[in-house]
């Protein structure tokens, strides 16, 4: 019988409100007991100085394949979250065709089993060929293994659709995650709408935007009694509408990008297409106020919005450009940088929101360290310095504006479900 | 070829290997382009004269959006200055195949070019080529960023009929949000120390501009008798989803220069236009073929400020 004890580590459980130096046992796949001592009969993982964490997960990965194998595939995808930490990632539909048939839901399952890197949790469309007009079959796709529903960068706009949508999904206690984007006034838009928009003529994505359709939303949501997830929000607009439904015990949560913390939208003068995302990269006043909303747990969760684009498709101009960059092994260092070491969050307020709190969110036994949980396990070195190299990410595309950036903190050892699949040895 | 005595005064002074805009460039820099614009048109019969400065290099005119003035202006001062010109057309090009916009520009450099002159639909494209390529590179436009020959050549008309800009107060007016003409007149008439006013309806002129030093109105009238000079911008209906005021007719009456608003004015106030203009819009035909109109005085100083910039950043690029 296996035994490995993680020896010495910093062990941060947000679940049990756990934060001290201690031992984990890991036995036959599964969390076995915290606090053991060695014996010789255990394999023995030096912890010391790490952080030791229940497998971080990322609610918001664009998975390309199929459809878009040159920008990545649910293979390379695995490694690239098993570099950044991340035990499990929730796939969310960027593909075509897209997943809104159980046949697609299945062979993204069994992609990822081929795979054998992390946990890949479908997440299936809202909407019939994500058109954003008839509901699409949740019912089936929820028995094909789909934990939650969301047509990705394509809000819902239609609301009778949403309402439906909360309404019908009740029924099989799932969220449906959903991008707050009044598209009518960001259309055609590249940044930030503000100062330095109206310098450099870039067409602007307005606050606004966000903030509406997070009221209607929400409003949808409360009506309803559904699971409402708001996918990437980066307004303070938005965090205060959130704030104040979660006083009213609306069910809903939501989520904010890892990226949104490094850069203001000034970054956006160099006029480079790795920066043109969406959201857009906010004024110093939308950071603030949503550094407040993580810390209060109005943002329940930080994901990596990681949305992987071949070299090809990002040089060209910038309006023309697809929006996005990869995310999954530099969210943990952008955090732990921006977040952690500029003293806004504590660890165990960050692996709630990167772990715990996820979990929770899309309703998997994940997320925690408690024995008999499945043995996901992130060790992270907080005080690690290392460089940006896109060229050595796993993921197939580099799409990144943070080549060259040194970060502190990242992951340094993977282990999903006992097994340790990836080890940082410095590349 | 040495260089003509005339421009003896000016060699070595501009280190610089592209023009991408006036907002980085120093005041310095700008009055040096300027005047070496000004030394060819005084020195070259209008810029009439051949010379032979750039015998043996090579400009390409990369245009992805139709232009006709600037596209002959600059085509014109390569071939004055004695450089080969080559014109691209994007509809006839690889990248109606498909092939990415660097990868054009890069396959045009490795014929041996010595310049590319850049007009695109997108800001920061001549940035993005800059950064990637071999050339020099000048901006003839980014969609509503930056249009810097356009901005220098309307300074150098205003510096021709007023003298030094200090104290000038000069009112852009129209529609601000989309003209790369406004942004380069913007930063390059602060630098040369002229107070600029931004003038148009509320949904076309943004308040954030105040934030630059730069005055904000709505009201044509109430800013008319203190201008010294009025650049009439052109309505880009094309860049616009929606339309940002009720009608044509309703802006011409609020923001269109005619002769009852010039009764008003300043009696010596110059009026430009950086064209197309549409008349009866921004302005009305006998005000823009009046006395008080230097527009096609800008056209022809197009020309000195495209030789300039491109003598220049050949200048540089050596350097």
């Amino acid at each position: 019988m296996l035994k490995t004890l993680i020896q010495n580590g910093r062990v941060i459980d947000p679940s049990q409100e756990i934060d001290r130096v201690t031992n984990l046992l890991i036995e036959e796949g599964r969390i076995a007991a915290i606090d053991v001592e060695p014996t010789d009969e255990m394999k023995v993982i030096d912890a010391t100085g790490k952080l030791v964490v229940p497998g971080l997960i990322d609610l918001h990965v664009q998975i390309r394949e199929p459809g878009f194998e040159e920008d990545e595939t649910i293979e390379s995808a695995g490694c690239a979250a098993l570099a950044g930490g991340f035990t499990s990632i929730a796939a969310i539909s960027e593909t075509n065709p897209p997943v809104d048939s159980a046949a697609a839901v299945t062979y993204l399952g069994r992609q990822a089993s081929e795979a054998d890197h992390c946990n890949v949790f479908p997440v299936a469309c809202v909407s019939s060929g994500r058109q954003g007009e008839e509901m699409a079959e949740i019912g089936i796709l929820h028995n094909a293994g789909a934990i939650a529903f969301s047509d990705g960068q394509r809000p819902v706009s239609n609301p009778e659709l949403l309402r439906r949508a909360l309404e019908y999904t009740l029924m099989f206690d799932r969220p449906v995650l959903n991008r707050p984007e009044m598209v009518e006034l960001s259309r055609d838009g590249v940044m930030h709408d503000g100062s330095v928009s109206t310098v450099l003529g870039l067409a602007p994505m307005p606050a606004e935007a966000e903030d509406v359709m997070a009221a209607r939303d929400i409003r949808i949501c409360e009506a309803t009694g559904g699971k409402l997830h708001l996918l990437a929000i980066s307004c303070s607009g938005t965090v205060d509408i959130l704030r104040r439904a979660k006083d009213r015990d609306v069910s809903v949560t939501a989520s904010i990008c890892a990226y949104q913390f490094a850069l203001t939208d000034a970054a956006m003068r160099g006029f480079h297409t790795s920066l043109k995302l969406n959201p857009p990269l906010r004024s110093r006043d939308h950071i603030d106020a949503c550094i407040a909303g993580l810390k209060d747990g109005t943002i329940d969760v930080i994901a990596s919005g990681h949305a992987p684009r071949s070299s090809e498709k990002k040089m060209c101009a910038i309006t023309e450009a697809p929006f996005g960059m990869v995310g999954l092994e530099t969210a943990l260092g952008l955090v732990s940088t921006h977040l952690v070491h500029a003293g806004h969050l504590d660890w165990l307020t960050v692996i709630r929101a990167m772990s715990t709190n996820v979990a929770t969110v899309l309703g998997v036994e994940k997320g925690t360290l408690k024995p008999g949980a499945d043995a996901d396990v992130t060790l992270i070195d907080p005080e690690a310095k290392w460089t940006v190299d896109p060229s050595t990410f796993r993921s197939k595309s580099f799409n990144s504006p943070f080549g060259g950036v040194e970060l502190t903190g990242r992951a340094v050892e993977t282990i999903v479900g006992g097994v340790t699949k990836f080890r940082y040895d410095g590349n | 070829m040495e260089t003509p005595g005339f421009l003896e005064p000016f060699v070595g002074r501009w280190t610089k290997r592209h023009l991408l805009d006036l907002e980085s460039l120093t005041s310095d820099e700008i009055t040096l382009l300027l005047d070496v614009a000004q030394a060819f048109k005084e020195s070259t019969q209008d810029c009439r004269q051949k010379l032979p400065l750039l015998t043996g290099r090579t400009s390409v005119n990369l245009f992805f959006e139709d232009s006709t003035r600037t596209r002959i202006s600059f085509s014109l001062a390569a071939r004055r200055l004695g450089s080969d010109v080559i014109e691209f057309s994007a509809s006839s090009s690889s990248l109606s195949k498909g092939e990415t916009l660097l990868d054009t520009a890069k396959t045009i450099q490795s014929m041996c070019i010595d310049t590319l002159v850049c007009r695109h639909k997108a800001p920061g494209t001549a940035q993005m080529l800059s950064e990637n390529m071999d050339v020099s590179v000048i901006n003839a436009g980014d969609g509503p960023h930056e249009h810097p020959t356009q901005g220098l050549l309307d300074i150098l008309t205003i510096r021709q009929h007023r003298g030094d800009l200090r104290g000038k107060t000069v009112a852009l007016v129209g529609d601000i949000a989309h003209s790369r003409t406004a942004r380069s007149n913007i930063w390059g008439l602060q630098k040369l120390g002229a107070h600029v006013i931004v003038c148009g309806p509320s949904t076309l002129v943004s308040r954030r501009w105040e934030e630059y030093g730069v005055e904000v109105s709505y009201d044509l009238d109430a800013i008319l008798p203190r201008c010294d000079v009025l650049n009439l911008l052109r309505i880009q209906f094309e860049r616009q989803y929606t339309r940002p005021f009720p009608s044509v007719r309703e802006y011409a009456l609020l923001y269109a220069m005619d002769q009852n608003r010039m009764q008003r004015a300043k009696s010596d106030i110059l009026i430009m236009a950086p064209g197309p203009i549409n008349r009866g819009v921004e302005i009305t035909p006998e005000v823009a073929d009046g006395e008080h109109s230097v527009i096609l005085h800008q056209v022809n100083n197009g020309l000195a400020v495209r030789m300039a910039a491109m003598w220049l950043v050949s200048a540089g690029r050596a350097n």
